[in-house]
This record gives C-alpha cells, sequence and structure tokens, in this order.
C-alpha cells in the first residue's frame, strides 16, 4: 500500500508540474467536438449518434494518456528502480490504472459540459451517463495500464499501443455505447435496457483489473 | 596462456565450487545471457565473500553492466546458476530485492521532481525508517544539500552521479553494485562519494570499472572478462597486475 500511494502521488505530482497530458487531452477533446459540431452540421444529437461522438472522443483523448503512462519509468530508469525495491510490483499496475483513472474524470469534467452545450438539448441524461463514464474509465484504465506496460518495452511503441489496444476496447466501447445510447434518447433518459449493459461494463472491468493484476509481474520481467 | 584459456589462482575453481559456498554474497556458475542470436557472457563462474570487494573488467561490450543487471536482479540469465544474498536467481530474485544497491549507467531518478522528492520517493519504496533525516544527512555528505529543491533535470552529470550515489545507499544496502561509479565526477566529488560507496564492514561491493590501478588496489578479488565475454582472470585481485589487465582489454591473451 505504501508503494502504491508513493507511485500514484508521484505521477499525480508530476503532470501537475508538468501538465504533459492532461491540457492535451482536453484540448483534443473539445477540438474534436467543434470538427463534429461542423462536420455533420447539427446543433443537436441523441441517441446512438450522441454515444459514440461522445465515447470516440474520450476514446483517442485516453490514447494520448495511454501512451504517456510509462514514459518516465521508461526513459528515467523507473521501471529499473521498481524492481530493485522490495514492493509487489502490481503496486505500480493499481498506481497507474488509478493515475489513468483520475487523469479520465478530468477530462470529463471539462469534456461533458462541452458537449452538452454544443450537442444536447437537456442535460437530464448527464447525471446516470457521468456513471456509464466511471465504468467506462475503469476499463480504459486497466486494460490501457497493461497494454502500456508492454508497449513502453517495445521499440514500436507509439504503433504498438494503439493497435493492440483498440481491438480489446471493442467489448468496452459496444457496452458502453449500448449504455449510454438510451440516456441520450430525444425525449430524454430511459433506464430499461441500461442495467445489463452496465452489468457488461463491470464485468470487462472487473476481467481486466484481474488480469493486469495476475500478470504484471510477468510483464515486467525482462 | 592461450587467448580463450581461463586464468585462476593456484587452488580455485568456482565453475566447480560456488554452489552453497558458506559465506558466499555472490556465487555465479556458469553463468550466460544472450540478447538475440549474440552472447555477451560466457560461462562466468565466481565466488564473492560477504564483506570482499569484487573488481570487474574488461573492454567496452565485454558484458560488464549485463553482469552486474544479472546481480541486481534485473536481467535473467540465458543459463547457469546464479544465488545472490542467499537468494536464487531469477526464481527468488523478491528476496534479495532491497537489500542490493545498483548505481548503474542511469541515475534512476525522476527529472520533474526535485532531488529531495526523488530520493524520498526512493525511500518510501524501500521502507527507509527516518527517510527525511537519511535524505539530509546522504546530501550533506556529497555537497547537495544545496541542490535539494532543484529538479532534477536541472543537475549537472556530476550532481547527477552524487545524488545517483545517494538513491543507491539510500536503505543501507548490503550489496552495492557499481557500473563506473567515478564517471562524470572530478576528483573532490570522488571524495565525497567514497565514505559511502567505499570499502565497509558487511557491505559486499562488485565494481564495474576501467582504472585499473585504483580497482584493483581497493578489491579482495578480480575478474576480467574479454570483449567477447568471457572469463580471461578469476581470482584474487592482487594476481592480476594492471599490466595484464591493459592486455585483456588489448584483446591479447588472458594473462
Amino acid at each position: 500500500m505504501i508503494a502504491f500511494r508513493a507511485i500514484l502521488a508521484k505521477d499525480l505530482r508530476v503532470e501537475l508540474r508538468t501538465l504533459q497530458s492532461l491540457p492535451a487531452m482536453a484540448l483534443f477533446a473539445v477540438t474534436t467536438f467543434v470538427i463534429f459540431r461542423f462536420g455533420l452540421d447539427r446543433t443537436s444529437l441523441e441517441g446512438s449518434l450522441a454515444a459514440g461522438v461522445l465515447l470516440v472522443t474520450v476514446l483517442f483523448a485516453a490514447l494520448l494518456a495511454i501512451n504517456r503512462l510509462f514514459v518516465a519509468e521508461r526513459d528515467e530508469g523507473g521501471f529499473d528502480a521498481m524492481r530493485l525495491a522490495p514492493i509487489d510490483l502490481s503496486a505500480l499496475f493499481a498506481a497507474k490504472v488509478v493515475a489513468l483513472f483520475v487523469y479520465l474524470l478530468v477530462l470529463e469534467a471539462v469534456a461533458l459540459p462541452v458537449f452538452a452545450a454544443f450537442f444536447l438539448d437537456s442535460g437530464a441524461g448527464l447525471p446516470p451517463l457521468a456513471a456509464v463514464l466511471a465504468l467506462v474509465n475503469v476499463g480504459l484504465a486497466a486494460t490501457g495500464a497493461v497494454v502500456s506496460t508492454v508497449g513502453a518495452h517495445s521499440r514500436a511503441r507509439d504503433l504498438l499501443t494503439p493497435l493492440v489496444l483498440l481491438p480489446l476496447l471493442v467489448p468496452l466501447m459496444i457496452a458502453a455505447g449500448a449504455a449510454a445510447e438510451p440516456l441520450l434518447a430525444a425525449g430524454g433518459p430511459e433506464y430499461d435496457e441500461v442495467w445489463k449493459w452496465i452489468g457488461t461494463l463491470a464485468l470487462y472491468d472487473l476481467t481486466f483489473l484481474l488480469v493486469g493484476y495476475a500478470v504484471y509481474d510477468f510483464l515486467l520481467e525482462d | 596462456m592461450p587467448a580463450t584459456a581461463v586464468q585462476r589462482a593456484a587452488g580455485e575453481d568456482p565453475a566447480t565450487g560456488p554452489a552453497g559456498a558458506p559465506g558466499a554474497a555472490v556465487e555465479a556458475r556458469e553463468l550466460r545471457r544472450e540478447f538475440g542470436q549474440e552472447w555477451v557472457l560466457r560461462d562466468v563462474s565466481f565466488v564473492l565473500e560477504a564483506g570482499h570487494t569484487l573488481v570487474v573488467l574488461g573492454p567496452n561490450g565485454a558484458g560488464k553492466s549485463t553482469l552486474l543487471r544479472m546481480l541486481a536482479t534485473l536481467l535473467r540469465p540465458s543459463a547457469g546458476e546464479l544465488r545472490v544474498l542467499g537468494a536464487e536467481l531469477p526464481r527468488h530474485a523478491w528476496q534479495a530485492r532491497g537489500r542490493i544497491g545498483y548505481l548503474g549507467h542511469d541515475a534512476l531518478l525522476y527529472r520533474d521532481l526535485t532531488l529531495a522528492e526523488s530520493l524520498a520517493f526512493h525511500a518510501r519504496l524501500h521502507g527507509v525508517e527516518g527517510a527525511a533525516a537519511r535524505i539530509g544527512e546522504l546530501l550533506d555528505a556529497v555537497g547537495l544539500t544545496r541542490r535539494r529543491d532543484q529538479l532534477v533535470r536541472t543537475l549537472s552529470a556530476g550532481q547527477l552521479q552524487r545524488a545517483a550515489v545517494c538513491r543507491c545507499v539510500l536503505h543501507h544496502p548490503a550489496l552495492l553494485l557499481l557500473d563506473e561509479p567515478g564517471s562524470h565526477l572530478d576528483p573532490a566529488a570522488l571524495e565525497t562519494v567514497e565514505p559511502l560507496i567505499g570499502r565497509r564492514p558487511g557491505v559486499t561491493r562488485v565494481i564495474v570499472t576501467h582504472d585499473f590501478e585504483g580497482g584493483l588496489a581497493g578489491a579482495d578479488r578480480a575478474l576480467a572478462l574479454r570483449a567477447e565475454g568471457s572469463v580471461a582472470y578469476e581470482g584474487p585481485a592482487g594476481g592480476l597486475a594492471p599490466g595484464d589487465a591493459r592486455s585483456i582489454y588489448a584483446g591479447r591473451s588472458g594473462r
């Protein structure tokens, strides 16, 4: 637990000091919404199209952070430092998942109001949508931390991470889209089918958290 | 002596003897490491008793740093047996981790943290008690107290090396693995780090250096590697003259 807190505190401190990921993610999201707004030539979106615009934007903004997640560990010897210490290396995985989750929360705190202002007639669906996004964030963070670790040890990391990550995220995005669609329906949020997809999202999150925990030591060995 | 033969002190045979050697801090037998198709270390065997110092010599590319990284549990041997501080590697690496102080080519300090923050981070990972006092004491010893709140990225190469020495000894390791510890350090700076990484009771050291005279003078044992990663000499440091080491660097015979 001490190692987990130390690594998480280090990551958040470095991000606050350097602002290497968060501003880029937020700017990317806002710019993407502007492009969608004028590209689709629509002032209002609902249902699956609204869910798609939001989730695709969050997904690609998340990739920016996932690609940078282990840059310091790779370039500044962090991986070696962790392996020299008498710690359970899953603490590194857990800290990176939480750090990425926090980045995504901050991103959505910026992106969601902009999305609502650009595309939604009513904000009634936003509170339950935030809950769906929280589950999406856990899945993105868990899967992203595992794949980013693999990518960090590869010379083709900039290519490898998205190529491996995106197929793994397809089930998450399908479930997230299905859960978000009725919440963004034209007549206001509908909840009939939502719980089934929330359960699917939770199952996906749990699976990748357990996979990450189980394989992380192995991923860090040479 | 033929170039492929290993020169050893009389009566010593680490190739058959190291496993279970009493009082040994490091035991290596027939250690090999390959990267891709290329062998960088071949059949390296030695025993280093606790509290002793081994100097590792050899030309660039001989596998010295690779050997050190294997001893540090950072690289797995491709073949052979390795026991460090009683832990069989790589299987029981976790038993040795935390008791090793590794000073490699990278400082292992985060560049966007201050020097004090970076050392505090390592202290937390290693569970160092009284970390603030220990960090203050170390920074004082190497003359970096004034730089403690400076970002690591702003330190000069010499300052960074001194900071890395602090990081290396922060947790009072029983085994010091030092890869060219004097690099980037002027004579005055070398003097400041010497009390931290010099010979101390109960601390075993493995030092990679290109300084034959200094390295051999301060060591109990010597290991000289040829350019292709095989052992040219393994034995008491006194048994290898600086001239012999120079010949090994030049790619001539074992001695």
